[in-house]
């Protein structure tokens, strides 16, 4: 149908008025709709963050993957196919596209220095060579070889790690590693509390 | 969860309580409501609030929160004194029958405490919480540290017919027979009968002993934020086994859990206690592997005749090849599989330790991804003081939260100590869940693999890509300048396709493990070459041919390639199952011990609900789930279907080690509570409670004129304190607000909307008053007592928080540092507060 | 680019018949909305604003978790909270999802002036174009539930529209998908009824609500949009859902026996159109798309 909506309503208020004039029918009449703005987006699916349902998402982006293209998110619906949530969301699952493109991201590295009264900005560089000096001279001043006893521990209680929610497996994997290889013992997770 | 979110469908009865999964889980609750649609279940709520669940429910009781014991107890005796228990499966699938050691004393006959208790230490000497020895003779107490309790009896006493005065289900009936409906209302203020009408609704399903239906109990924080939480949870455990509900479809005990990935942190221990798939940690005690394992790995305990797979049997193999994914081929025999290389734990570093640590000065730096510690609490303020005393602090983020601005956080602005704060804190860009891929782990325990849709905006890097290239330059630190013992950092195996940003594909097949040398089964003589991913955990070994990064996951990545990516819907048992879609841990199998879902001789309770069953053509076990048992055990052979107990039934007596604070559950009552224990006035509180007396950690009692009762709860319209950064949600919710019932606001002239100010001993809070017919006061031990409810969701650092729409307070300066004794799990709830007009 | 259109079987201002039948079959669609079922999550609330691209508003804390006292030109799908005392002395807090019922008879398209401003689709949606609204208001008092409103700085009105653009593609309006108990459900009148009676007689005879009914009021012919109520005698309970909802006297009046006044005014309007051509050429479109872009603006 060629129609456009304009053209149509035109049409039907000239025959409208010829109709209601002269007696006769209309051709039938047809609207044309906002465009259904996810006809041709990306779909890629994803795991809601939030709650433990664990609701499977599809995240609608914009550009077909080429190569000239950054995605953007258009539009997040929740995944039919999902047997739990069977394309369901909740108010928190609906909204996930202001979460994926939100203006208060956080977007580049920062400090606060000793004392500091701001933030400051630094480069990736310079953060991580401080983070990882800083961990080693903790660890090298507090790591307890042997305990009172004379007994091997090996270990430092004066790192801490504290793990997110909505961290994957295999993050969670990664960390287990590093933090025990380090010998941290203060190693907790948003699961105790 | 026991069982899973689709399962819910299956069920006839439902008791939701220490949950509000309407709000919490929505999209879970749909197989609640489908029960109710399709099968005319029906749903008892139990709550301080009345709550969206509650709304849907066909019964609502309110109850004080931290009260949850009696009431579950209570339930337990009515169920008891009205037979409406499952007497095949009590005698055959737990451990009802058998008989427990003469010296062991229930609190009713020991001034409110079980036998054992050490008042000067406040802690039990378990040796007495024993079954006993079919012999009669007594196993001896280990002389040593670490065994000081004696092992359980490998032949255990029993009486089929559950009548021995000291049979576990004597024991039991004895122990709730105090718990009377007329001491409910007055412990928990639900009038007896209210009380008497939830109680029949949810035992009805065991009516005249038939075991066609089941029920499920459904809970989440409301049970485990208590003094108490793992006791009450463990007294949902116990109805279940009692009314044979536990392996059932539509039965189970079933904790929904609060967050997306929540339940694949505590498998991946990312928790000072553990190491992945609930190893215990090595204490220093254990000085070697060998004994680790010792220690750590059970022995079977049961009635002769009977038998356990014991499955925990296994525990080296596991363990070793956790420690071969570790340290590769710096792990040997000889070297006790890098012993020394993990850390030794021989005391309590959890989460209110760990910050009470650093505010005492011994925690100097902290990392912290995606963890708001500071708005997460409990006492926010202690948490704010501590990082104040921290050197640095790392915080990955992609929103400002309240830890990583703590230093101008509202607290110190009117202490203005800002400048002297020497904490250096660097705040990391991190990605957002879209930008990620990996996998998530629900409720369920399914596994689910996630695509990246979109790359991460502004300079923002990729979480695994800091963590390694933090960890790198630290080994290459200790590389170039060496420092204290190297060797675990230096030969952690890190061999990842770009060691700076590890595909997480790779660690998910680390996860699942593989061979390290050519291997075959014995009996079936399938081969697995080495460098292969190995099929499921039956393979591993203790001999260091396998590693496995933890091995309730092993099966998740195989060589048929990544297991948790399957997305095949299909369900042709229409039970739920969906088996093609991601991954479950154990084995794939949706339903824990669905052995006990079919009777003694191995044919399903219900017919028209078949989970698992025993076909005497195959001579093993099959069904539309994996079945959670030995595939070859006959039925006549009468093998326990608690395969993961050594006493391969279910613990309704939990013997030894099992818990800190009794082998049955007693009421006690919150840390802060209105009222002296109503069953023993002398003891008060749970014994064993871990509290600190710094000057942060205060405790407030009636007398001092802290009398209402205060629980904290979240919103369905937001997620912990992340969406207030996101506008829709703001705009469902646009500021934080108080629920007070309404006779109190009458009573107080509080209207709507009114602001309010709730003090603890420890902080206060203001927000609006939501004046609501929906919390109504209450009479404990006839005295009017009343409750409030605070959502939790705001801090000072938001979208409602920078329109100067919130008074930039949070709910966690209320709340207290005592923690319930096994989980560690801080008081959140049920604690006492003032409160006036602000 | 997709061109999604739905087939008009009525037309607002417009003083002709009907339009024309087509060769295909059309059947109605509905919605149906179990309140027995609804936990007042709001999903789709979110859901609505998502797909329709709404802009945010502000919104004041009003002791309630209802999000807002009523709809908005801007926010079409309002979950309304209701704490209800029984005789015995216990609780119901009833929510109900309020937005456009799209009636059979709508109200809002008898009142409208304006030829073409509001259109029913064949299957049965009520559908508003902006585009052709002259902004006077008298959609607001045709409709008996109080759903059309109108924003304030373009004097367009707004109502839900039943997601037209997704129905049209077979889609499922965005309400409907989100929603997590299922207390939202999506099909033909004709199967929505039936599920929405079994419902009813399931409610009636194995839980405790004698009165559980079905909301499909007669006096608008019928809506598009069924409740299922605990107590279908007293729908006011549910935010003041009316119990006999009709269109206006005075839109009756106006459609009615007074309908040659609107033929003879259309005859005068076609006369001045003819003339407003002879004299300045056809309307320029770009002013048109300009104004209904406007309509959507905050």
């Amino acid at each position: 149908m060629q129609t456009t909506r304009r053209d149509f309503f035109k049409f039907a208020t000239l025959g409208g008025a010829a109709a209601a004039v002269f007696g006769f029918d209309l051709r039938p009449a047809y609207a044309q709709l906002r465009v259904l703005k996810i006809a041709r987006a990306n779909e890629t699916r994803s795991t809601c963050p939030y709650c433990a349902v664990g609701c499977g998402t599809i995240i609608y982006t914009i550009g077909d993957r080429a190569k000239n293209v950054t995605p953007q998110v258009v539009h997040v619906e929740g995944d039919p196919d999902h047997p739990t949530n069977r394309g369901t969301l909740c108010p928190k699952g609906s909204s996930l596209a202001q979460d994926i493109l939100n203006d208060r991201r956080l977007l580049k590295p920062q400090v606060r220095r000793p004392g500091g009264t701001q933030w400051e900005d630094i480069s990736w560089e310079d953060a991580l060579s401080e983070i990882a000096h800083k961990i080693k001279k903790t660890r090298d001043d507090s790591f307890i070889e042997k305990d009172a006893k004379g007994i091997t521990v090996n270990r430092t209680e004066a790192i801490s790690w504290i793990g997110g929610c909505t961290d994957t497996n295999e993050f969670n994997f990664l960390v287990v590693k590093a933090m025990r290889a380090l010998g941290v013992v203060h190693l907790e997770n948003q699961a105790r509390v | 969860m026991t069982n899973g979110w689709v399962d819910i469908k299956n069920t006839d009865m439902m008791l939701i309580m220490g949950g509000n999964p309407a709000e919490n889980h929505p999209c879970g609750f749909k197989w609640a409501m489908e029960a109710k649609r399709n099968r005319n279940a029906k749903i008892i709520s139990v709550d301080p609030r009345f709550t969206r669940t509650s709304s849907v429910a066909d019964q609502f009781c309110q109850i004080r929160a931290g009260t949850d014991i009696a009431f579950l107890g209570g339930v337990i005796n009515y169920a008891i004194q009205n037979n409406r228990i499952a007497h095949e499966y009590l005698v055959n699938y737990t451990n009802a029958a058998f008989v427990v050691d003469s010296d062991f004393k229930l609190p009713a006959d020991t001034d409110g405490v079980f036998s054992g208790f050490n008042e000067a230490k406040t802690s039990y000497d378990r040796s007495s919480w024993n079954y006993a020895s079919a012999g009669g003779a007594k196993a001896a107490a280990g002389t040593a540290a670490p065994a000081p309790l004696p092992p359980m009896p490998e032949k255990v006493d029993f009486d089929l017919t559950l009548q021995n005065p000291n049979c576990v289900f004597q024991l039991l009936k004895k122990h709730y027979s105090r718990y009377t409906p007329e001491i409910i209302e007055r412990i928990t203020g639900i009038p007896k009968q209210e009380f008497l009408k939830a109680a029949d609704l949810f035992t009805s399903v065991r009516k005249d002993g038939d075991m066609k239906k089941a029920a499920t109990i459904i809970y989440a924080v409301g049970w485990t934020h208590h003094s108490f939480g793992t006791q009450i949870i463990r007294t949902a455990a116990m109805l279940q086994l009692l009314l044979g509900n536990v392996g059932r479809a539509g039965g189970g005990v079933n904790a929904l859990r609060g967050h997306s990935n929540i339940q694949g942190a505590t498998d991946m221990a990312g928790l000072y206690d553990t190491i992945p798939g609930y190893l215990k940690v090595p204490t220093p005690a254990d000085g070697s592997f060998d004994a680790w394992m010792k220690r750590t790995t059970p022995t079977a305990s049961k009635p002769a005749p009977w038998e356990s797979w014991n499955y925990y049997s296994n525990t080296s193999k596991f363990a070793t090849s956790f420690m071969k994914t570790m340290y590769g081929d710096a792990a040997t025999k000889e070297n006790g599989w890098a012993f020394d290389y993990l850390p030794k734990v021989d005391r309590d570093y959890s989460w209110t330790n760990l910050w009470n640590d650093m505010y005492n000065g011994t925690v100097k730096g902290m990392l912290a991804f995606g963890m708001n510690g500071v708005a997460i609490g409990p006492d926010s303020n202690k948490n704010i003081d501590a990082l104040k005393k921290a050197d640095w602090l790392v915080v990955g983020e992609i929103y400002q939260d309240e830890t990583s601005e703590f230093w101008k956080s509202p607290r110190v602005i009117a202490q203005g100590d800002m400048k002297q704060i020497q904490t250096t804190v660097y705040r990391l860009p991190c990605a957002g869940f879209a930008e990620k891929d990996g996998s998530f782990t629900n409720s369920a325990r399914w596994l689910l693999w996630k695509n990246a849709a979109v790359p991460t905006p502004g300079d923002c890097r990729l979480d695994q890509a800091i963590v390694a290239e933090i960890f790198l330059k630290v080994r290459d630190l200790y590389k170039k300048e060496g420092g204290k013992f190297p060797d675990p950092i230096l030969k952690l195996s890190w061999n990842y396709t770009v060691p700076m940003n590890p595909p997480l594909a790779e660690v998910l097949k680390e996860l699942n493990g593989k061979a390290l040398a050519d291997l075959e089964d014995p009996v079936t003589k399938v081969q697995i070459k080495a460098g292969q991913q190995l099929p499921g955990f039956a393979w591993l070994k203790d001999d260091g041919t396998t590693a496995c990064g933890n091995w309730i996951y092993s099966g998740c990545y195989t060589e048929a390639g990544n297991q948790t990516a399957r997305r095949d819907p299909s369900d042709p048992s229409n039970m739920g199952v969906h088996a093609g879609w991601g991954w479950s841990w154990p084995a794939n199998r949706r339903v824990l011990y669905n052995r006990a879902s079919c009777d003694v001789d191995g044919k399903p309770w219900d017919p028209t609900r078949r989970q698992v069953w025993w076909n005497e053509d195959q001579q093993k076990w099959v069904g539309n789930d994996v079945p959670d048992f030995k595939a070859d055990s006959k039925p006549k052979d009468h093998m326990g279907p608690f395969i993961m107990n050594a006493e391969g039934v279910g613990r309704i007596f939990a013997p030894l080690a099992a818990f800190a604070d009794g082998p049955f559950p007693e009421f006690y009552e919150p840390i802060e509570s209105p009222v002296e224990n109503l069953l023993h006035a002398a003891r008060s509180h749970n014994p064993v409670v871990t509290k600190f007396k710094d000057a942060d950690d205060k405790f407030g009692t009636p007398q001092q004129g802290f009398n209402v009762v205060c629980t904290t709860f979240r919103l369905t319209e937001h997620y912990h304190y992340w969406t207030k950064n996101n506008p829709m949600n703001v705009q469902l919710v646009p500021e934080p607000f108080i629920e007070i019932g309404a006779e109190m606001a009458n009573e107080m002239g509080i209207r709507g909307g009114e602001k309010v100010k709730v003090s603890s001993a420890r902080g206060d809070y203001i927000a609006k008053a939501m004046v609501t017919k929906r919390i109504k006061p209450m009479l404990i031990d006839g005295k009017k007592t009343y409750q409030i409810g605070i959502p939790f969701h705001w801090g000072y650092r938001g979208i409602a928080e920078d329109e100067g729409k919130t008074s930039l307070k949070m709910v966690n300066a209320l709340t207290h540092t005592a923690t319930d004794p096994n989980a560690h799990t801080p008081e959140f709830k049920g604690f006492l507060v003032k409160v006036e007009k602000a | 680019m997709s061109q999604a259109t739905l087939r008009v079987q009525k037309i607002s201002g417009h003083a002709g018949s009907v339009p024309g039948d087509d060769a295909q079959r059309e059947y109605a669609v509905c919605k149906l909305i179990d309140t027995t079922t609804c936990i007042g999550c709001k999903a789709c609330e979110v859901a609505c604003m998502e797909w329709n691209d709404l802009p945010f508003g502000q919104t004041v804390f009003d002791n309630t978790y209802q999000t807002m006292p009523e709809t908005r030109w801007n926010y079409w799908n309002l979950i309304l909270f209701n704490e209800h005392e029984k005789e015995d002395g216990s609780l119901m807090w009833l929510m109900r999802k309020n937005q456009c019922m799209h009636c059979a008879d709508p109200g809002c398209l008898a009142a409208c002036p304006s030829d073409g401003a509001i259109v029913q689709y064949t299957n049965g949606i009520v559908d508003f174009q902006q585009a052709n609204c002259i902004g006077c208001g008298y959609c607001i008092t045709g409709c008996p539930f109080d759903i059309p409103k109108m924003n304030p700085k373009t004097n367009r009105v707004f109502k839900c529209t039943l997601c037209a653009d997704r129905v049209s593609e077979g889609l499922e309006p965005a309400c409907i998908k989100s929603c997590p108990t299922g207390c939202l459900h999506f099909g033909s009148k004709e199967d929505m009824l039936d599920i929405a009676e079994k419902r009813a007689k399931q409610l009636r005879e194995h839980f405790d609500f004698p009165s559980a009914g079905v909301y499909n009021p007669q006096g608008v012919g019928g809506t598009g949009v069924v409740y299922v109520l605990h107590d279908a005698t007293k729908p006011e309970l549910y935010g003041g859902l009316p119990s006999n909802p009709s269109i206006p006297w005075s839109v009756k009046l106006w459609k009615g026996p007074l309908k040659w006044l609107g033929n003879a005014a259309m005859l005068g309007g076609l006369i001045g159109l003819v003339v407003h051509y002879l004299r300045f050429g056809p309307k320029e479109r770009e002013e048109t798309i300009k104004e209904a872009h406007e309509g959507a603006e905050p």
